[in-house]
C-alpha cells in the first residue's frame, strides 16, 4: 500500500517525497509572487492609461529577447534531466551549464535595462519619477519591485544549478537518483512560468 | 494512497522537449506581435490567455506534472484555485468601488 | 485501533530523551533532527516567548486600571501592545500546537518513525529562533519597539521612526518558519502513514493538522511578500502602498488579512485537533461523526480562506464587497458548528472521567463557542460598524484565541504530558489551576464586550472614567489569570523533576498510537512499523453498554 517496504533500510529513500516537498515549496514562492500580481492587478485597474503611459519606457525588444533566453533555458534544463535518465552524464552536464550560461546572459541584460532606466533618472525616489503621475510612479515601483525579485529568483537559480552540476560531477546525482536535479529543474521551471507572466504584463502593454 | 513506486522513472525523449520548446518560441512570437493591435479590453485577455497556454506546456511536460501522481495534479490545482478565488474576491471589491 | 503487539513489546531500546546519538549533551538536542526533540525545542521557545507576552500584558492592564497615567507614558504602551501582539501572535499562537504537539505526536499518530523532511524540521526551528532573536532585537535597539500594532497598517508603518523594519522581517522569517512545518506535514501525511493507516484511519488531530498545513503554504507567502514589500517601500522609497506616492493603503489591508484572517484557523484548527483526540478518551466513547469533524476541518480550512476582508467593513470598501465577505463569513460558522456538535454529542452519555486535559477541552469549547458566536455578529455589518475597532473585538479575539487556542494548548500539554515525559503531574493542583485560569480569563475578558458594546475603543491608553468599574474587573481578571498560569507551570515544572515516574504506557486509556508506544517513546518511536487495522477512537465495550442502554 505504502512506501513501507523501504522501512527497514538503512537510510529512507523518498524521490515521490521528495519532489511532493519541492512542489509543495513552489506553491509558496507562486504565492508569493501571486501577492505582488494581486498587488499589479488592482493598480493597473485603477490607473489603467498611466499604466499604458508608464510602460512605453520599456523596451520591448530586451524582454522579448530575455523571453526567448529564459524558454530555452527551461528546455536544456529538461534536456539534461532527460540525459541524466539515459545515464548520458556529460551531455547531463553540458545542458545545466548552458542552462547557467542562458540565465547570466538574461542577468546581463537585466542588467543594461535597469541601468539604461537608471540614466533616464528613473528609479524609486528620482526626481523625475517623483514629478509623474501617481499611476507611473506604481507601475515603476512595481517593474522594479516585480522584475527585481524575478531576477534575484534566477540568480538562486543559477547558483543552485551550479551546486548540482557539482553533484553531477561527484557522481551524487546519476541515473538512479537524479530527484536532487529534477527538483532544481522544477525550481528552474517556476521561475521561467512568472516570467512568461511577468513579460506580457510589463512589456506589452503599449 | 500515492503509487508504490518511489523511485518512479518518467523519461521522455529529447524530441518532445524540443518541440514544446518549439511551440513556446511560436506563441512568444504570437504574443509579442498580437499585442500591436489593439482589441481594446480583449488585450489583456488574449496576453493572459497565452501566457496560461505557455504555462500548462511548461507544467506538464517541462515539469512532468504529465507523468507525474495524480495528488500532485490536485495540489496544483489548489493551489491554482486559492490564487484565483483571491483575484475574484479581491475584485469583487475594487470592481464596484465608486 | 488493534495493532501487532509484539511489534510494540519493550526490549530494551532507550527512550528518546536518553538517546545517545552523534552529539552529546545540549548540542545533542540542538542539532537533533528527531522530530521528538524538535517539538521539545519548541516547547521550551514558545513558552518562553508566552511568558513574555503575559507579562507584557499584565502590564498593559495594570495600566488601564485606572483614566490616565498610572505606570507608563502612551509611547510605551502603544509599543507593548503591539509587542503583546506580534509576539502572542507570531511567536506562541501560531506556532503552538503544530509546531510542539504537531511535531511531537503526528509522526507517532500516523505510525512514521519521523517526519519527511527531518533536517529540514531542525532548520525550521531556527529559523523561528532567528525571527524571535529579531523581534528581540526591534526591542531592544535604539530607536525603540514598533508601535504600530500588529497589523503594521499604511502609512503609519512606512512613516513612523521605531524600529519596524526589525519587527516586519521577524515576522516574515517567522512566517517562512511555518510555511516549511505545513510543508514537511502535508508530505509526512502523504508519504509516510503506516501500512493500513487510510485517510480515514487518521485520528482527527492529524487531520486538522494536515487542513492547517495546507494554509500554512497557501496563506503565509501573501503576508511574507505584503510584510516584504513594506520593507522595500520603507528602504528605497518604492511606491506601493504610501498614498503620498500613489498607493492604496486599503489594498494593503486586503492583502494583510488575506493572510491574517486563514491564519486564525492556522491557529484554532489544530486546538481543535486537540479537542477531537482528548473528548472521546475521556468520554470513553468512539468519537460522534468521524468524517464530519474530519472533513469539516478541510472546510475550515477552504473558507476560512474566502472571507478576510470582514477585518475592513469600515475601512472603505465597496458595498458589493461588504455584502459579499458579510455573507461569506456567516458560512465559516456552520464547519466549526458542526465540530461543536458533534464534540457535544461525544460526551452525550459517555462514561465521562474528569481531568485536567478534559476541563480546559470543555472550557474551549465553552469559550470558543462564546467567541465564535461574538465573531458571528460582527460579520453583521450593521453591527460590525458599530462595534468595530472597540474593545469589543479584543473581547472576541481572546476568547477565540486564547480561551479557544491557549486553553487547547494547556488540553494538550496535561493530555500528553506523561506520554512526553514519562512522569505524572499533581492531579489535583492542575484542577486547582485550571479553575483559577477559568474564572480568571472571564473576568478578564468579559467586561470588555460590555465596554467595547458601550463605545471603549480599543489600543487607547485612556479613556472616560465611566469605563473605569469594568477596566478595574478586567484588570483584576488578569491577576487571577496568571495566578492560575503559575500554579498550572510550577506544577508542571515540578512534575518534570520530582513527577511520580510512569513508565505506564496507557495512563488515560486512549485509543491511538501514540498510547501504543513507549513511554516515553523511544527514539525512532516503534520497534517495527505497527499495521494498522482498525480505526481510531474504537471503544467497543462501552459502546456496546450504550447501545443497550438506548434500547
Amino acid at each position: 500500500m505504502s512506501s513501507h517496504e523501504h522501512a527497514a533500510s538503512l537510510v529512507h529513500r523518498d524521490d515521490v517525497g521528495a519532489r511532493m516537498g519541492m512542489w509543495l515549496f513552489l506553491f509558496t514562492e507562486l504565492l508569493l509572487f501571486g501577492g505582488m500580481f494581486l498587488l499589479y492587478s488592482v493598480y493597473r485597474f485603477t490607473n489603467q492609461a498611466e499604466f499604458h503611459l508608464a510602460a512605453k519606457e520599456l523596451n520591448t525588444v530586451i524582454g522579448t529577447f530575455n523571453t526567448i533566453i529564459l524558454l530555452t533555458s527551461s528546455l536544456t534544463m529538461a534536456l539534461s534531466i532527460a540525459a541524466i535518465q539515459k545515464n548520458n552524464v556529460n551531455l547531463s552536464i553540458f545542458f545545466q551549464l548552458v542552462t547557467v550560461l542562458l540565465g547570466l546572459a538574461f542577468m546581463v541584460n537585466k542588467y543594461f535595462e535597469w541601468t539604461a532606466k537608471f540614466h533616464h533618472g528613473i528609479y524609486p525616489g528620482s526626481e523625475e519619477l517623483l514629478v509623474k503621475s501617481p499611476g507611473e510612479i506604481l507601475f515603476f515601483g512595481l517593474y522594479y519591485v516585480m522584475t527585481g525579485l524575478h531576477g534575484l529568483h534566477v540568480l538562486i537559480g543559477m547558483v543552485i544549478i551550479l551546486f548540482m552540476t557539482s553533484f553531477t560531477i561527484k557522481g551524487v546525482i546519476t541515473r538512479d537518483s537524479y530527484v536532487k536535479l529534477e527538483s532544481a529543474g522544477l525550481y528552474w521551471h517556476l521561475v521561467d512560468i512568472i516570467w512568461i507572466f511577468l513579460f506580457p504584463l510589463f512589456y506589452l502593454i503599449t | 494512497m500515492e503509487k508504490n513506486d518511489n523511485h518512479s522513472q518518467h523519461s521522455h525523449g529529447y524530441g518532445i522537449y524540443i518541440l514544446v520548446w518549439l511551440a513556446l518560441m511560436a506563441l512568444t512570437a504570437i504574443t509579442v506581435t498580437v499585442a500591436g493591435i489593439n482589441f481594446g479590453n480583449l488585450t489583456v485577455t488574449t496576453a493572459l490567455l497565452i501566457a496560461s497556454v505557455k504555462t500548462y506546456l511548461v507544467l506538464t511536460i517541462f515539469m512532468h506534472l504529465r507523468s507525474e501522481d495524480r495528488t500532485f495534479r490536485i495540489f496544483v490545482a489548489v493551489s491554482i484555485f486559492f490564487l484565483l478565488v483571491s483575484f475574484v474576491l479581491l475584485f469583487s471589491d475594487y470592481s464596484f468601488l465608486r | 485501533m488493534s495493532v501487532d503487539v509484539a511489534a510494540l513489546s519493550t526490549n530494551g531500546h532507550t527512550s528518546y530523551i536518553d538517546f545517545q546519538g552523534k552529539h552529546k549533551g545540549v548540542l545533542g538536542w540542538l542539532l537533533s533532527t528527531d522530530h521528538k526533540r524538535i517539538g521539545i525545542l519548541y516547547l521550551i521557545a514558545i513558552l518562553t516567548f508566552f511568558a513574555v507576552g503575559v507579562t507584557i500584558g499584565f502590564f498593559m492592564r495594570l495600566e488601564l486600571i485606572a483614566p490616565g497615567k498610572t505606570i507608563m507614558n502612551p509611547q510605551t504602551y502603544n509599543s507593548l501592545f503591539t509587542l503583546h501582539g506580534v509576539i502572542m501572535i507570531f511567536l506562541f499562537v501560531i506556532p503552538g500546537i503544530p509546531a510542539i504537539f504537531g511535531n511531537f505526536f503526528l509522526p507517532i499518530l500516523i505510525g512514521a518513525k519521523d517526519v519527511a523532511f527531518p533536517r529540514l524540521n531542525l532548520f525550521s526551528w531556527y529559523l523561528y529562533i532567528f525571527g524571535a532573536l529579531l523581534a528581540v532585537l526591534s526591542i531592544l535597539l535604539p530607536g525603540g519597539p514598533a508601535d504600530t500594532g500588529w497589523t503594521f497598517y499604511i502609512p503609519y508603518s512606512v512613516r513612523t521612526g521605531t524600529n519596524v523594519l526589525l519587527a516586519l522581517f521577524a515576522a516574515f522569517v517567522l512566517g517562512f518558519s511555518s510555511i516549511l512545518t505545513g510543508l514537511n506535514f502535508v508530505t509526512t501525511v502523504h508519504r509516510l502513514r503506516a501500512p493500513g493507516m487510510g485517510w480515514f484511519k487518521m485520528p482527527l488531530s492529524v487531520w486538522s493538522l494536515y487542513a492547517t498545513a495546507w494554509v500554512q503554504i497557501l496563506a503565509t507567502p501573501i503576508i511574507g511578500i505584503t510584510l516584504l514589500l513594506v520593507v522595500i517601500e520603507r528602504v528605497f522609497g518604492v511606491g506601493l502602498f504610501d498614498p503620498a506616492l500613489g498607493g492604496d493603503p486599503v489594498l494593503y489591508q486586503h492583502l494583510f488579512w488575506i493572510y491574517s484572517h486563514p491564519a486564525v484557523y492556522i491557529m484554532i484548527l489544530p486546538a481543535m485537533g486537540v479537542v477531537s483526540e482528548i473528548i472521546p478518551v475521556f468520554a470513553q466513547r468512539t468519537i460522534f461523526g468521524y468524517k464530519f469533524i474530519a472533513y469539516s476541518s478541510i472546510a475550515i480550512a477552504l473558507f476560512g480562506s474566502l472571507v478576510w476582508a470582514h477585518h475592513m467593513f469600515t475601512a472603505g470598501m465597496s458595498n458589493t464587497g461588504q455584502f459579499i465577505f458579510s455573507l461569506l463569513t456567516m458560512i465559516v460558522a456552520i464547519p466549526s458548528a458542526i465540530k461543536v456538535f458533534n464534540w457535544t454529542a461525544t460526551l452525550y452519555k459517555g462514561s465521562i472521567w474528569v481531568t485536567p486535559p478534559l476541563l480546559y477541552v470543555l472550557a474551549f469549547i465553552f469559550l470558543f463557542s462564546i467567541g465564535g458566536l461574538t465573531g458571528i455578529m460582527q460579520g453583521v455589518l450593521s453591527i460590525d460598524i458599530h462595534v468595530h475597532d472597540t474593545s469589543f473585538i479584543v473581547a472576541h479575539f481572546h476568547y477565540v484565541m486564547f480561551g479557544g487556542t491557549g486553553f487547547g494548548i494547556f488540553a494538550a500539554f496535561h493530555y500528553w504530558f506523561p506520554k512526553m515525559f514519562g512522569r505524572m503531574y499533581n492531579i489535583k493542583t492542575a484542577k486547582a489551576a485550571f479553575w483559577f485560569l477559568f474564572i480568571g480569563f472571564n473576568l478578564l475578558y468579559f467586561p470588555m464586550f460590555i465596554m467595547g458594546w458601550l463605545g471603549m475603543p480599543r489600543r487607547y491608553y485612556d479613556y472616560l472614567p465611566e469605563y473605569q468599574p469594568f477596566h478595574l474587573i478586567s484588570t483584576v481578571g488578569s491577576w487571577i489569570l496568571i495566578v492560575g498560569l503559575i500554579i498550572m507551570f510550577a506544577n508542571l515544572i515540578y512534575a518534570l523533576k520530582k513527577g511520580k515516574v510512569t513508565a505506564e504506557k496507557n495512563p488515560w486509556g486512549g485509543e491511538t498510537l501514540e498510547w501504543k508506544v513507549d513511554t516515553p517513546p523511544i527514539h525512532e518511536n516503534f520497534h517495527t512499523i505497527p499495521i494498522v487495522t482498525e480505526r481510531p477512537y474504537e471503544y467497543k465495550n462501552n459502546d456496546l453498554i450504550l447501545n443497550q442502554e438506548v434500547k
